[in-house]
């Protein structure tokens, strides 16, 4: 990677030229969006909202499945950068069957969604269980070959270290964290109705970043792996912030709302400067300075 | 920052022809500009983007009616809550001509009546094309700000033929500089060959499948444009860059089909 910031699964990760674009907009590295293993139709509008302090969505992971994305997975090489894929299923059997496909497209990492707080069925119950989250690691190791398997966890989780650790001792190569946050629910009080038609939505954004700080912070108390820092990313502090928490690389997703699709861009240049102004030359030495 | 659906009322609901009604907002959206669009919020039904076919303190949408949704919205009437998202969208750049020439295939008349009355002093020349007259909206609204050209699929009125069919005899003999369009994507593929053919700028408006409407989702992207931020007015030089555009759009959990597909898959 050219640089630590990375596209976070969900945003504009639909098709190559988007993520080449991406590319060009500054990170070092991008996300395809969560592929599940059929077809999912995702929910209703309103599905995205921004309020003062943080955006707000209950999307429910659309996904042509992987089939569908077949076509996009095989010009992965095109991007130009190290490419992600992040996966979901309902089942231990529906991530290994997901996975086996998306490996053989030798992608830089699957990412694993255990931890999506907009669907029932998927995801959640795995991420707030230590067993449950190193079962799907372990299944996803199994069929992946070479390809790195990073699960994203969430910080629902009651003790989201054990479960990092618990995903560790399974085989992950990789641990990011965190997921949206919630779910919560915004109302409108003259059509005193909810907004999101799903009613109940993953928070992201600014609002996050203590809880995102916290968590990559507990998480490298515990693991040697990697960490893959998200939520609430803007500015280069707070990647400066994330990476001293443990992350080693910062995944960036509302931002793009916050400041555009070139967040990537300006949240390096900010690094930089930061970096030049204290004393800092090597990125990698910024990850877990918070814990000395 | 803050994006979500602004609580407004209908103030009259005007009927444009039997398949299509103009919304008009209690509540103004501030700020807009022509080309531009608006999340509408029913709440409990759905939420989608429409262009504004009304601003500058008397805001409105113009809605042909489709699915389950445009049903809902011709039952409103004066009084009855609808929620406003927006303005969002690039909307269309009106300094860059000179002798301008608009062409509306349809309800893609809507974003460009709001374009043609703020281009009124330059004189423009509209092409209005539907399959029939009655489905010619606007017309007498246009025939107020400028020179219109119309073409029916039935010939009813004007010249039967499509509306990209007169775009280059226009061209010539009007000495156009700049297009401006919005209606099917094969019209809109058309009028940008033609526009190329002939050496003219083009700014053409684009619809997609929207969720998020904050260029955050990717639900609406052709290629690596966003048409929700990045558009939903592209130029000539962008147009050129799509391999998408006038083949292929995405269903709403993000399949890529064929136009064909999209267009009945929106019916
Ligand atoms: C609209 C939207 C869609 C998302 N979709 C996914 C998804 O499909 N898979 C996933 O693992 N996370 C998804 N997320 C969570 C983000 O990847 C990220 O973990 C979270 O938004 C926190 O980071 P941020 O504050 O930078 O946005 C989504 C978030 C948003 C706002
Ligand atoms: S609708 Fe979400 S990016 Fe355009």
């Amino acid at each position: 990677m050219r640089n630590p910031t990375v596209l976070s699964s969900g945003f504009l990760g639909v098709n190559v030229e988007m993520l080449k674009r991406v590319v060009q907009e500054g990170a070092g590295a991008v996300t395809f969006k969560s592929i599940g293993p059929k077809v999912k139709s995702g929910h209703r509008n309103p599905t995205v909202l921004a309020y003062e302090w943080g955006m707000i969505n209950a999307v429910g992971l659309p996904s042509p499945g992987y089939k569908d994305m077949e076509g996009e997975l095989a010009r992965m090489k095109e991007v130009g950068a190290p490419v992600f894929v992040s996966i979901y299923g309902a089942s231990v059997e529906e991530f290994r069957e997901v996975a086996e496909a998306v490996a053989g497209y030798n992608p830089a990492v699957i990412e694993l969604n255990v931890s999506c707080p907009n669907t029932k069925a998927e995801g959640m119950v795995f991420g707030c269980s230590e067993k449950h989250s190193a079962e799907v690691v372990a299944a996803v190791k199994d069929v992946a070959g070479k390809v790195p398997v990073m699960p994203k966890l969430t910080s629902q989780a009651l003790d989201v270290g054990r479960v990092a650790k618990a995903c560790e001792e399974a085989g992950a190569d990789a641990i990011a964290a965190i997921n949206t946050v919630g779910p919560g629910m915004l109302i409108n009080i003259e059509a005193k109705k909810p907004v999101l038609d799903y009613k109940r939505g993953g928070i992201s954004g600014p609002a996050i970043r203590p809880i995102a700080v916290r968590c990559v912070y507990d998480i490298y108390e515990v693991v040697d792996i990697p960490i893959l820092g998200i939520g609430g990313v803007t500015e280069g502090r707070d990647v400066i912030e994330l990476m001293q928490a443990g992350a080693t690389a910062v995944g960036i997703g509302s931002g793009i709302y916050y400041r555009g699709i070139d967040v990537f861009k300006k949240v390096c240049e900010e690094m930089k400067i930061w970096m030049k102004e204290n004393g800092y030359k090597d990125v990698k030495k910024l990850i877990g300075v918070a814990h000395e | 920052m803050s994006d979500m659906p602004v609580s407004n009322r209908v103030r009259k609901v005007v009927k444009e022809s039997e398949e299509v009604r103009t919304i008009f907002l209690e509540d103004n959206v501030p700020g807009a500009i022509p080309g531009q669009f608006v999340m509408v919020w029913l709440p409990g039904v759905d939420e989608k983007p429409y262009a504004l076919s009304y601003m500058d303190g008397e805001a409105a949408v113009t809605v042909q009616r489709r699915g389950k949704f445009t049903d809902e919205i011709f039952k409103l009437k004066k009084g009855d809550y609808i929620g406003v998202g927006g303005p969002y969208g690039n909307g269309f750049d009106v300094d860059v001509c000179k002798r301008p020439c608009i062409i509306a295939g349809g309800i893609g008349i809507a974003p460009l009546a709001p374009l043609a009355e703020k281009l009124a002093r330059k004189k423009p020349i509209i092409i209005m094309g539907a399959a029939t007259k009655e489905k010619l909206i606007f017309r007498e609204r246009m025939e107020k700000v400028c020179k219109v050209e119309h073409t029916t699929d039935d010939g009813s009125c004007g010249r039967k033929c499509f509306a990209s069919d007169i775009l280059e005899e226009v061209i010539e003999k009007c000495r156009v500089d700049v297009v401006y369009g919005c209606g099917p994507e094969m019209m809109l593929k058309r009028v940008f060959e033609i526009c190329r053919k002939n050496r003219v700028e083009c700014q053409l408006s684009l619809e997609r499948y929207m969720h998020c409407g904050l260029g955050v989702c990717g639900s609406c992207a052709v290629d690596g444009y966003r048409v929700c931020v990045d558009g939903p007015v592209f130029s000539s030089k962008q147009l050129s860059r799509m391999s998408e555009f006038g083949r292929f759009a995405r269903l709403k959990y993000g399949k890529k089909v064929g136009l064909s597909e999209y267009y009945a898959w929106r019916e």
